[in-house]
């Protein structure tokens, strides 16, 4: 799956999802649970803010020196018998991959979660080269499944989907026989995968943190996929996004802790595997060629501009599920892989204002996000700075602003029209206004008040109650 | 050892050198001394019992259940829980500290005599080791190294050490001794990058394994089991 999915415009897919009554109420349930149990654990350590500001420095002075730690990092892989490839676009990221699928005469392909491979379409490129590609993480691999379903979120990519739809798909799918209860779904799925393992010839995972002084990649999972993916096939290959890289294991667990407490609320997850190098001469399990793939892809554009701290960013979602926004409209409105806050800062930087130039637009700016980000990303300032570009260079605001922001200045510019419009606007929304709120409001109101209450213009004018005020009479 | 290749690097590393504005830095970075190090203040000063207190009290919390025994009653404590989970087949390390607690009787003589199928890992029997672990019911390994905080319990792999010995059977079990106890991963971390720091290799694959394996991946429900394992045993040995 490629970044960008679906050719709906995000008003068309606004709508849609907003009519996914069980997408909306499983969204609100998992971002409800999710926020509590990050709030919980943060509570739990007692100095969390010190944390955030640990986790923002490291990333911050990563970041500064990149080059340097990418050198290291290389120098040590191959130290260790790995190679390396530097991939500056999909194309070369995907081609690389390609030639080692076809000189390993690859058949099938076994992947753990990984989404800068879906950023980049690698699963597209890799049956087109005739290998079966079989994600592994149970959410992904529910979507494979299901006709390549986009994700929804970046940590619980299914969650749009309600088991009755998921014992469906296996039924439909799968030949599965039984119920719709989680723990039979996930032991049939544990079935079959597990001989997808055991026959596989090439592994295929992403990377949370790369270590650049041993030349290590950590894996974070709770269901031990990316450890099957990479113990059991001959070949292994890596693919990272270039900025998720430490300077050392110490930095490393630091970053594990933060993640691993804001994505999901544990103190750490079930499995976490730093792998360096292919096995060691004598090993039984392990892979016995490794490849890391490094990929720039659109990241080394955002180095050394005003959006810079959103590669900070260590994929934990906590932004997504603090979101009052996401929360109505489902990761699917976003178009992108990439959805929430964070979505709406990095989708326009990856792939352009002309697909995402709306997204920064999807946000109230409550700030939310930037209060829940564990490496202090100013994420609800990014995405003013976005609109500020979109308005200032790109000259590309959406047309619905463009036209309310023409109306309120021809209005707010002259004072007849001003106290005229301010005078009227009781009476003329008066149809549609319930108890002080309108929920179902006309013209550039309609796209607000889908999706939440609009306050009813006072019937009392400020002027008029300042001019009441001013001779002792106001209330 | 043979050294891997590194392609298209120059070009690449320019480009993020032009993008900060400034020349390629090759020459090492000094590590920062970071500001905040809250990491370092979590059960600081705790004594190794109160340690031990801290891994119990998380236990429950990643269903894990945690035993404890001495070595004296190690070999019959492993006999339980072991036929708790269901009995054999068990899989484990080829690990000298098998021998040092006393449980190589147990694992070449007696099981097998009580027809529980054992297998120990061996570097010369290759892909045979994965099918069998493919079949076990249970895996044991030690923890090299156990954190309080997250109840977790660090593997080095190694040519004895598979790395499926702890992911492919039903149940697996590690055997923790109360010494190896830390507060957190900062501890393990540091450790570890001191090891690199003398010149040391890394093992080519460390494990921070905390519970069974688990999704939340349908309706956000929580199931234990998943890929690896359905349940998980910590047996401490106090005296050790």
């Amino acid at each position: 799956m490629p970044m960008k999915i679906g050719n709906a415009n995000f008003h068309e897919r606004v709508e849609t999802n907003l009519h996914n009554t069980f997408m909306r109420g499983a969204v609100a349930g998992a971002q409800e649970r999710l926020h509590t149990r990050r709030l919980e654990a943060a509570k739990e350590l007692g100095n969390w803010e010190e944390w955030r500001a640990l986790g923002e420095e490291i990333r911050q002075h990563t970041l500064e020196n990149l080059d340097y730690y990418l050198m290291q990092l290389s120098e040590n892989v191959a130290k260790r018998g790995g190679h390396v490839f530097f991939a500056q676009t999909a194309e070369e990221a995907n081609n690389y991959i390609r030639d080692v699928v076809i000189r390993k005469k690859a058949k099938k392909i076994v992947k753990s979660k990984s989404m800068v491979t879906e950023e980049i379409n690698l699963n597209a490129v890799l049956e087109a080269a005739g290998c079966e590609v079989i994600e592994t993480d149970l959410g992904e691999y529910i979507l494979q499944i299901d006709d390549h379903d986009p994700p929804s979120h970046i940590v619980a990519p299914a969650l749009h989907k309600n088991k009755e739809q998921i014992r469906d798909v296996f039924r439909e799918k799968l030949g599965y026989k039984q119920t719709e209860k989680p723990e039979e779904l996930a032991l049939h799925a544990r079935k079959t995968l597990r001989r997808e393992y055991l026959t596989a010839d090439i592994g295929i995972t992403g990377c949370n943190f790369a270590i650049a002084e041993s030349g290590s990649i950590t894996l974070v999972t709770n269901e031990g996929n990316a450890d099957l993916v990479t113990a059991l096939p001959k070949t292994q290959i890596t693919v990272m996004g270039m900025e998720r890289i430490v300077p050392t294991f110490e930095e490393m667990e630091v970053l594990v802790s933060l993640l691993t407490r804001s994505a999901v609320g544990q103190k750490l997850t079930s499995y976490i595997t730093v792998l360096t190098g292919p096995r060691d001469e004598g090993d039984v399990d392990g892979p016995e060629e490794f490849h890391l793939v490094i990929v720039d892809n659109g990241r080394s554009n955002i180095l050394g501009t005003e959006f810079q701290p959103v590669l900070q960013c260590i994929r934990c979602a906590a932004c997504v599920n603090v979101c009052p926004v996401y929360r109505h409209i489902g990761g699917h409105s976003y178009g992108s892989i990439y959805s929430g806050p964070i979505g709406a800062v990095l989708s326009p930087l990856l792939g352009g204002y002309d697909d995402y130039k709306e997204l920064p637009y999807a946000s109230s700016l409550c700030a939310a996000c930037t209060e829940a980000c564990p490496v202090k990303i100013p994420l609800h300032e990014l995405l003013l700075k976005h609109r500020q570009v979109i308005v200032e260079r790109e000259g590309k605001a959406p047309i619905s602003e463009k036209l309310a922001m023409k109306a309120f200045g021809l209005g707010a510019a002259s004072s007849f029209f001003y106290k005229f419009g301010s005078k009227v606007a009781p009476s003329a929304l008066a149809p549609f206004t319930n108890d002080d709120r309108i929920s179902k409001g006309p013209g550039p109101l309609k796209a607000w008040t889908e999706i939440r209450e609009f306050p009813a213009p006072n019937k009392e004018r400020f002027r008029d109650w300042f001019r009441e005020h001013q001779k002792g009479g106001g209330k | 050892m043979q050294t891997g290749t590194i392609h298209n690097r120059d070009k690449f590393l320019q480009t993020i050198a032009d993008r900060l504005g400034r020349k390629q830095r090759t020459e090492r970075v000094p590590r920062p001394h970071w500001c905040h190090q809250p990491q370092w203040t979590v059960f600081q000063g705790y004594s190794q019992d109160e340690l031990l207190e801290a891994l119990k009290a998380q236990c429950p919390r990643i269903h894990t259940q945690c035993v404890e025994t001495t070595s004296a009653e190690l070999k019959e404590t492993l006999k339980e829980v072991v036929a708790n989970h269901g009995g054999g087949p068990v899989v484990t390390w080829d690990d000298p500290r098998f021998d040092e607690y006393g449980l190589t009787h147990l694992l070449r003589d007696e099981w097998p005599k009580e027809n529980t199928d054992v297998h120990i890992w061996d570097a010369s029997a290759g892909r045979k080791n994965i099918d069998f672990a493919d079949k076990a019911n249970v895996g044991i390994t030690f923890s090299d190294i156990t954190l309080a905080e997250s109840g977790t319990v660090v593997l080095f792999s190694g040519n004895g050490k598979g790395r499926t010995v702890s992911f492919l059977p039903k149940t697996y079990i590690a055997i923790v001794a109360k010494s190896t106890i830390v507060p957190r991963m900062t501890q393990a971390a540091a450790y570890i990058h001191e090891q690199i720091e003398k010149g040391h290799l890394v093992p080519s694959c460390i494990n921070f394994i905390t519970g069974p394996s688990n999704s939340a991946d349908i309706e956000m429900n929580l199931v234990v089991g998943v890929h690896g394992p359905m349940k998980a045993t910590y047996i401490v040995v106090v005296d050790r």
